[in-house]
């Protein structure tokens, strides 16, 4: 083969790599640039042009009834509150635990160990009635008590925690230990600081998991004024009987909105961190 | 990192002779215990936590099984496997679990296989990879109950778009979420358009690993075309990286619920019903605790057998590296 014929064939696949991935590209996001295109469309445009482009610009109606017919601000601030709970504790219950699993030898670590990896095959779906039962005993139900605490502790965050210390080398810590530190602040001031990568993917994992969740928070609150955006969304769809897409798709723009802008500057930390989250399994 | 560990071991020498009269009684068995003291303290908040929010509930939701309870009674009695009994006879539970059987065999292929293709045309060449990475990967981080909207958009059945362009190409038709045929596709492709990324970023992550000698010494060899690099050594080597996609999809696929409660509540009929969403339903909507407690047996069972089979596959891949 003449290095001509070879040249001009990568260049072919060149072109056919391109245009095929484009295409699945295109379709993928197709939903999402839908989505906006929707929420800026008038009520009478919204079925009957197949163009992105609105023909009448009816954005600020749009979101201007998301903003105010729903309590959407408020789902938004939700879902914050939850998610930042949530992920503070379980880094607080779980790095001292992953330092313990990882790093000291003693009785009973085989079997703590094993307790972990038992937690972290299990579906969190398959709790819920059980969480339910305790949410309804301590009468947590419907706070923003019962949206956090099941997720208190993350067998995958200790899990995960725990494989990234040990490869941190056993003289840090021994040199730690010689500068008097003691073994929590060893966990806090040693091994968190250069356990950024793990901090960030299980970060990433964590709050995307549980901004998405609709399970949950449909069994844990009924108040408006306590649902996450998932169940927010639903909430506002099954009031307007679905059919005024204009507003429900603003709405639905703004809920997606902290994930996407989130997911553009960091792409490459999402990647890892839920590609991380594969060992869960 | 070099520098501390001189030191490190420096200071270690001397400590130890310090200590040595302190603990004179036994010094490895006080040292022992202050060890096993620090680590049950480290861990032990973790541990209580993990008790009580996962191996307790497990416990509790096989012994609820077991009864005839429902939310809100003050009393139940053991009925032994009667609600086991139940469930297998009730003709919408048996529904949902061929639903269910049928909705994870469209998704695995689906994804699996696309996923695949996808990852190996963006690893076959060196421009704009980290693009059409994210770009792919979009739809995993989506929120399914907003994108589930959107999709009903779409799909409506006069004034979707979906229907739109299938009318002006002359293709049939559907009102696709309220057709009993055409519903567990549509929420199947649903699956397949979000979990794609995320089996094309565990076969990326597969293709890194294949060491380039290999593809030099098949070069020699003579198997300069694409489709014999591929054949003989891409495909094989991604063996058990395929095996832990289908798995992991698996998994995905048997907890999908989100879709479900969105556009179609299980509906038409019972023909988009699946486990997760029957587990919902009768114990969150019915209230009958025991007998959804049994329904999350069954769920639990299916998940618990296809993780062991993971763990049992790539327990066996480590032996043969």
């Amino acid at each position: 083969m003449s290095a001509t014929t070879s040249g001009s064939m990568s260049t072919l696949a060149g072109i056919f790599r391109h245009a095929v991935l484009l295409l699945t590209g295109a379709l993928l996001l197709f939903p999402f640039l839908w989505m906006v295109s929707l929420s800026l469309k008038a009520p009478g445009e919204i079925f009957h042009t197949s163009f992105f482009w609105p023909a009448q610009f009816y954005g600020i109606e749009n979101y201007g009834k998301a903003l105010t017919e729903a309590p959407l601000l408020r789902y938004l601030f939700n879902g914050f509150v939850v998610c930042a709970l949530i992920l503070a504790l379980q880094v607080v219950l779980c790095a001292p635990c992953a330092y313990a699993l990882a790093k000291l030898r003693f009785l009973g670590r085989d079997l703590i160990f094993a307790v972990v990896l038992a937690g972290l095959i299990m579906p969190h779906q398959v709790l819920s009635l059980p969480l339910f039962i305790i949410g309804y005993k301590f009468d947590i139900l419907n706070t923003y008590t019962a949206l956090i605490l099941p997720y208190a502790v993350s067998p995958f965050g200790i899990f995960l925690f725990r494989q990234f210390f040990k490869t941190i080398p056993d003289d840090v810590v021994h040199a730690a230990r010689l500068d008097g530190l003691s073994e929590l602040a060893i966990v806090w001031k040693v091994m968190m600081p250069m356990s950024l990568p793990a901090i960030i993917a299980f970060s990433i994992f964590s709050v995307v998991g549980h901004w998405n969740d609709l399970f949950w928070p449909l069994i844990a609150v009924r108040d408006q004024s306590l649902m996450p955006p998932p169940l927010g969304i639903l909430a506002f769809k099954n009031e307007e009987a679905g059919s005024d897409y204009g507003p429900l798709m603003a709405a639905s723009t703004l809920v997606m909105l902290p994930l996407i802008i989130a997911f553009l500057v960091g792409q490459r930390w999402f990647v890892e961190g839920l590609i991380q989250g594969a060992v869960k399994q | 990192m070099s520098e501390p560990l001189v030191f490190t071991k420096a200071r270690t020498g001397s400590s130890v002779i310090r200590r040595a009269p302190l603990l004179a009684v036994s010094p490895a068995r006080r040292q022992a215990l202050a060890m096993t003291l620090a680590g049950l303290g480290l861990a032990g908040p973790a541990i209580v936590f993990l008790l009580g929010l996962f191996l307790l509930p497990a416990v509790a939701v096989i012994f609820v099984a077991l009864t005839d309870w429902q939310f809100g009674a003050v009393s139940f009695s053991f009925v032994g496997l009667d609600n086991y009994r139940e469930l297998f006879a009730d003709a919408t539970f048996r529904v949902s679990l061929v639903n269910t059987a049928v909705y994870v065999l469209i998704v695995v292929p689906g994804t699996t296989l696309t996923g695949l293709a996808i990852a190996l045309l963006i690893e076959s060449g060196n421009s704009c990879r980290s693009f059409y990475r994210a770009i792919h990967f979009l739809p995993f981080m989506a929120t399914i109950t907003t994108m589930a909207i959107v999709w009903e958009a779409l799909l409506h059945p006069t004034m979707g778009l979906v229907n739109q362009l299938f009318a002006a190409a002359g293709l049939p038709t559907a009102n696709w979420l309220r057709n009993e045929n055409t519903v567990l596709p549509v929420l199947g492709l649903i699956g397949i358009w979000q979990n794609l990324g995320y089996a094309m970023v565990l076969f990326l992550a597969g293709l890194k690993r294949i060491p380039q000698d290999l593809y030099d010494a098949a070069d020699v060899d003579g198997a300069d075309l694409w489709i014999d690099r591929l054949r003989t050594i891409t495909l094989p080597l991604l063996g058990p990286v395929s095996v832990f996609v289908v798995i992991v999809v698996s998994l995905k696929a048997l907890e999908s619920f989100d879709a479900v409660k969105v556009l179609t509540q299980g509906g038409p009929g019972h023909a988009s019903e699946v486990l997760l969403y029957t587990l919902y339903r009768e114990s969150f909507e019915y209230l009958r605790a025991g007998y959804g407690a049994a329904i999350a047996v069954v769920l639990l069972g299916l998940v618990v057998s296809l993780t062991l089979i993971n763990t049992l596959i790539m327990d066996r891949k480590v032996h043969y590296q």
